[in-house]
Parts: C-alpha cells; structure tokens; sequence
C-alpha cells in the first residue's frame, strides 16, 4: 500500500495551489461579472444575447473548455508581442473565470433589476447620479443576490479547478487523476474531500458574509471578510522551498501510469544532477507536444508512432529506424525539439485478448480477428478510435465489431476482466497483458506503427548541456520486460507501489551500462 | 413689474407610447402659491409634474426655473434643488431615517457638523419625536414613513416642492391630519408647491389655484372658490359633482339626526 504519509505531504502545496487558481478565477470573474451586469441591467438590448453567450460557455464541458484555451493563448502568443504561456496557471485561469461567469452576471442582473422601482424612482427624484444610485442603493440592496451568484460561482469554481491539472496546473485534481490512473484510491478520496472541505469552507464563509449583509450586521461582515482574506493570503504565501533563483526543469507526464513512472525517473536524474524539478502531469497527449515546443515544458517521454501521426501528420508507417530518424531531424528542423533518443521499448498500440478466448476461437491474427469481429466487443481507452492508427487498422483488416465502447484505461482492463468485452486496444507496454494473460495479436499487413518511447527534449533544454548529460543515459537503458514490470507495480491491486518507488525501482540497473558509455563520451 | 414667475412652461408636447401625454401645456407659477394638479388617471398629472425636476423630458416647448431653461444645467443638480415626494414615499430600506433624511444635504455636500441638529429640526418640523432618526424605515408606519419622506424632500432648503399624490396611501385621518400639516409648512416656510391628487376635495381644501388636466391640456386653471361656482365648464363640473354630491348628502344625513 502506498504511504498515506506521501498524499499528506503533498496535501499542503496542492491545496494551496488549487485555492489560489479558485480564489483568482473567482475575483477576475467578479471583477469582469458584475459591471457586465451592471450595463445589461440597465440596458434591455444587450441583456438577452450577452446572458445567452455566457450561459453558451457554461454548457462547453470543463475539460474541454480547458483545453481550447491552450490553443487560443497559444495563438496569442505567437501573434502579440508577449510572452504570454500558454500552458498551467494561465490557461487554466482564464477558463475558469468564464466558468464562473455566469452566476456572477446573472445574480448581478436579477439583484439590480430586482430593486423596488418606488426605490429608484426615490433615487432618481432626489438627484443621485446613475454613479451614485448603483453606489448607494443598487449596490447595497442587491449584495445578498449579488453575493449568492458568488457563493454559486465559488462553489463550482473549487469543483472545477480540479481539471486544471489537465493543463498542467497543479491543483486536488493531480491526486484525484494519478489515483484514478493508478487505482489508488487513497489518493482520489483524499483529493476529493480535501477540494469538498475548500468548498464547504468557502461557501460557509461567503454565507456568513451574506447573511451579515442581509442582516446589516457588520460583525460578520467583518469577520467573513477577514477569513476570506485569511484564505486568499495563505494561498498567496509562498512555500519554503518554491521560491528561488534556479529556474525549474519542468517535466511533462500524460495520463497514464508508465508517463508518471518515466516523469519520476527523469525528475531523480535531473535532481541527481542538482537541477530543481517540478512536474506538469496529466497532459493531453495532444497538449504535451505543443507544450513542449512552445518551452511549457522541458521534458517528457513520447512514442514515436503518436508523434508521426500527430505531429508530422503523416499516414504511411514506416520501418521503426526510419521512422525514428526521419522524426529526430523533422522536429528539430521544425520546432527545435531534441528527440535524445529511444529509451529502449514500445508502448505500441495492439489488439488483445484473454489467452483462453483467443484460443478457443482460434485469433491470432488481426486477419483472424476480422473475420471474427462481427460477434466480438471492443474496448477502446477514450482517444484510440479518433486516432489515425484506428483508421489504419479499419482500413486494412476492414474491422466491424458487435459493440465498440470507450472506456479509461483502468476500466478497459476491468471490462475484459469481467467479460463484458472480448477485444481491448492494448498499450503493448502495459504490466496487465503478463497479469491477465492477455495475448496480443499479429498485425501481419503492417497496420500499426512502432511506438517507441522517445525522450523529447524543448528548445532551451536541449541547448542545456548538463541537462542532456544528465538525461543521455536513459537512452536505451529500458527494456520492456523492465517497464512492463515497473508499470505492473503502480497498476496492480495489492502490494501497489507509488510512481517514485517504481521509478526507484527501474532506474539504478537501467542506468547502469550507460553511465560507462556517457562517461566515456565525455 | 410683477412678480416674477418661479416656475414656468411654454408649449410643452411629451409623446408617451403612440399618446401625447402633454399636449401643449402653457404654465406660469409665482413663488409662494401652492397649485392642486388634478384630472383623471392618464390626464397627464404626473407627466406634467416629472417635466419641472427633468424626470421627464419634453418633446417640444421649454420649462423655466427662476428665469432659466432647465435644460441649461445637469438634470440632477436641478432635481437636489426642488424637493420631491411621492405616493410610494421610497424611503431607503438599509438607512436609518437620519440617513435618508441626509442624502440630499450629503450629495450637495453639506458638512457633517450641521448633520445632527438639522435632521432634529426636520423631524420636529414634521411633528415627528427626533428620538426617529437612529430607526429603520421598517420599524415606521405609513403616516411616520410619508412624514420622514417630507422631511427628506424638505432637507436641502428647496424652494419648490413637487408632490405626486403625496397623501394617497394613508388613511383618511392620517391623510387630513398629513394635509393640513403640509399647508401649514408651505405658509410658515414660503414654498412653491405642486401638489398631483386625484382626489378633489383635497385639492380645494389645500390649493390656492388648481390646474384641471385633461388629455394633456390644461382645461381649467382657477381658484378653489372660482371651481366651486364655475358650472359652465363641463370638464369642472364633471369632477367637482362628487365631492359635492357627497358633501350635500353629508349635510342632509347630519340635519337628519
């Protein structure tokens, strides 16, 4: 069982940071939302279509709204003169103050127009200015509404925040994510209440708030506002040890656990070589390259099939040297990316099944499993059937299933485990396929390109030669047999390891034959 | 000379929803008389009165104050000069009566020293207990409520007051008792009063000229006792008939017993 002590020693930073995102989303929100309302209350034109486009960005899914700022800033940044990032805080910040827009406006509409008009007719008839009558009558009488639209926006804005690890901003969601990854369960309940305790808490504190306005008490005025600033200023305090003058390494890490475990193993090399680490986990893996070449991050491991089909866009599969050659000089062409160089085994995609099932209906083949595939159910983890490598493989084996269903990978494994699927879209990596005994299939017409797990390196990294030094022995030091086993340690059910102990695990022998050959590059 | 108008309107057209509220309405008031507005709902009263504090822009015509277009300074620096109260009274719910009693002296600038004693003298002046000024608006009934919204139009000094069926929600005790107290103020502080009512007798009883509206036109303009004997003019005669009618029967009832 991984250490509880290890989630708690985390708790701390994560909490922090997942407040100060929430805190900042929620006050840029207000500080946008309630003029916005304040100029649709008063003018009837614009209050239906300008309600209308915001509740529009409350329908986009959170994640998805996350994700479409990485591109947009991505864009800004190329066209405006700044430096603007398009990868963690940023990002994550601004979807998350669009997010809580709506409440915010919509409260700040209903509260203004909800003003007794004996009251502004009062307003009006003794010589208030519009300034004057949103300042002392408006404002005052609509703050409980205006204040539940913030209490609601709080609320769902702590919820969200959670996602933002997606983008590679640290917040709750990184326990709740690596837990679900690797089924440690300990660490999604702890993400998960701790970000319903910030919640609770600040809901409580904005009620109190409320009801001290509503009341006209300024005691509890005073102190919720106290306790709110109490909350914000702890979020702005820095932690020992955040701050300093050597600028992080940041390594990137998809969603998976073999990402955590390589993320882990770089993180100890580089720390080994006195280099401060932070970690961007959780990337989606179309976010994780562009994130690199724009300098979002420094390192990260991919595979080589994604990276052509993704990157370069390219259809035809090439041999596996060929492949990785051509990728080493496009992209640093291209993007000024350093591909350092193969780590030694594939996470390719394949087609697998239970051994006892292959068997019985005679699949060995991705030709046999054609003409099987009519009465059979797949299972896909959430990205293989909009990938290219799935329209490669409906092209040349012309695959129909019965049922095809997408599921995240933890639950792929269970769905074939418990019978209610007969295919599953593999990681050929993966520590499950020896524990579940899974056989994978043949892909005799050369659908699938090889995958092999690359170290990529951004701009600025690969220019860092210390940093490459550092990293250099990794390359080729990892066999598959080594990553299915170091893969099986984090996924299984008892005796789980955490992606550091698995990194433990897999790096000092790995290492070990390189370090003779760095140093004698040297 | 004579004296000179404190108020006055020339040719004022106002178009409300298809409708010309004001039709033409040529005014002049001099300082000091205290005008009834009456007319049926829809007459224009309201209209009519919102033109003077600039609540109500004019489509045509122009309306002067003290000599000068109204239009030739900001809307509200004129309306912190004319004092205002209506029949929904909009005392400030999250004020206390002091606060709302100070908000024109306080838009205007007036210093805080004067604060205290001043809000004292008003409360006094509208025969309420000072000992009001610490309460909130919920903790007062109707008469005390209408009676700190006077005080409130009454604060920064104003020369005129505009009433929009100032007495209309209160009891008929309270509405005459109300009424006579007003009459009282206007005499003792010199005002210019406008006073809107529906109500006939009121007007007679308060005003010393009152201004019959009706489709936006002014089709009387005459005093209490000039209304009472005019029976010629079928506009007049229409609504004094009631007030009249009820007060005969009155008299009738009381003869009887």
């Amino acid at each position: 069982m991984p250490e509880f002590h290890a989630v708690i020693r985390e708790l701390p930073a994560l909490l922090q940071a997942h407040l100060l995102i929430s805190g900042c989303a929620v006050l840029i929100a207000i500080a946008i939302g309630l003029p916005l309302a304040i100029w649709a209350a008063d003018n009837a034109r614009i209050r239906g279509p300008l309600l209308a486009v915001i509740g529009l960005f409350q329908t986009i899914p959170g994640l998805a709204l996350l994700a479409l700022f990485y591109p947009m800033l991505l864009l800004l940044d190329s066209v405006t003169p700044l430096a603007i990032p398009a990868l963690g805080f940023a990002p994550a910040l601004l979807a998350l103050s669009v997010y809580a827009l709506l409440p915010i406006v919509r409260n700040g509409v209903a509260a203004i127009r909800g003003i007794d008009p004996a009251l502004v007719e009062a307003a009006n008839g003794l010589g208030m200015t519009r300034g004057q009558r949103l300042r002392l009558v408006e404002l005052p009488l609509g703050a409980p509404v205006i204040l539940a639209g913030i209490r609601t926006a709080t609320v769902w804005t702590i919820g969200t925040a959670t996602l933002a690890t997606t983008i590679g901003q640290p917040s709750l969601g990184n326990l709740i994510f690596s837990g679900l990854q690797t089924e440690d369960w300990q660490r999604v309940l702890i993400g998960c209440a701790a970000s319903a305790c910030l919640a609770i808490i600040a809901d409580g504190l904005l009620a109190l708030l409320e009801s001290g306005l509503a009341r006209r008490s300024a005691l509890r005025v005073r102190i919720g506002i106290g306790l709110i600033a109490a909350g914000l200023a702890v979020a702005l305090t820095p932690m020992s040890g955040a701050a300093g003058g050597q600028r992080m390494v940041v390594i990137g890490a998809k969603n998976f656990s073999e990402q955590y475990i390589l993320a882990a193993a770089l993180q100890s090399r580089l720390e080994a070589a006195g280099f401060r680490t932070e970690r961007r986990d959780d990337l989606g893996s179309a976010i994780a390259y562009r994130a690199l070449a724009a300098g979002d991050i420094d390192a990260y491991v991919d595979y080589s099939g994604t990276l052509w089909t993704n990157v370069l866009g390219r259809r035809d599969i090439p041999p596996a040297p060929r492949m990785l050659a051509e990728l080493t000089a496009t992209l640093a062409r291209r993007d000024h990316v350093k591909l350092l160089g193969a780590l030694g085994f594939e996470n390719a995609y394949a087609f697998a099944m239970r051994r006892s099932r292959a068997e019985a209906l005679g699949i060995r083949s991705l030709d046999d499993l054609a003409t099987a595939a009519p009465r059979l159910r797949f299972a896909s983890d959430l990205e293989f059937l909009n990938r290219p490598e799935w329209k490669s493989v409906e092209d040349h084996y012309d695959l129909r299933f019965l049922e095809q269903r997408s599921y995240s990978p933890t639950f792929m494994y269970r769905a074939i485990a418990g019978g209610s699927a007969d295919v599953l879209s593999a990681f050929s990596s993966d520590g499950r396929i020896a524990s579940l005994d899974l056989v994978t299939l043949s892909d005799p017409r050369g659908a699938l390109p090889s995958y092999q797990a690359v170290l990529l390196l951004s701009p600025r990294a690969a220019r860092d030669r210390r940093l490459v030094a550092a990293l250099s022995p990794l390359v080729g030091a990892v066999s598959i047999e080594r990553m299915r086993r170091a893969n099986l340690m984090v996924d299984r059910d008892v005796d789980k390891k955490t992606p550091q102990e698995a990194a433990r695990w897999l790096l000092p022998k790995a290492v070990e034959p390189q370090k003779q050959i760095a140093r004698k590059g040297q | 000379m004579t004296v000179p108008d404190k108020i006055a309107l020339s040719g004022v057209k106002k178009l409300r929803s298809g409708q010309l509220a004001l039709n033409g309405v040529t005014l002049s008031i001099v300082a000091g008389s205290f005008v009834a507005i009456v007319g049926r709902s829809g007459s224009g009263k309201t209209t009519l009165l919102k033109t003077i504090n600039g609540l109500v822009m004019p489509d045509e015509g122009w309306i002067r104050l003290d000599g000068m277009d109204i239009r030739g300074r900001p809307p509200t620096e004129l309306r912190r000069r004319i004092g205002y109260v209506f029949q929904e009274v909009g005392l400030f719910p999250h004020m206390t009566v002091a606060e709302n009693i100070w908000l024109v002296p306080g838009l205007l600038g007036t210093p805080n020293t004067q604060r205290d004693d001043r809000i004292a003298e008003l409360l006094t002046l509208v025969a309420l207990s000072p000992d009001l000024a610490a309460r909130y608006p919920r903790a007062l009934s109707g008469g005390q409520a209408q009676r700190v919204g006077f005080a409130r139009a009454l604060a920064a000094r104003p020369a005129v007051m505009l009433m929009d069926e100032p007495f209309g929600a209160l009891d008929p005790v309270t509405r005459d008792e109300l009424g006579r107290a007003y009459r009282t103020l206007h005499d003792q502080l010199g005002l210019t009063s406008l006073l809107v009512t529906h109500d006939m007798a009121e007007a007679l009883l308060l005003a010393d000229r009152v201004i019959l509206l009706d489709a936006g036109q002014v089709r009387a303009d005459i005093t209490p006792a000039e209304m009472m004997a005019d029976t010629d003019n079928s506009a007049v005669r229409a609504m004094i008939e009631i007030p009249r009618k009820q007060a005969e029967r009155l008299i009738a009832l009381q003869r009887q017993a």
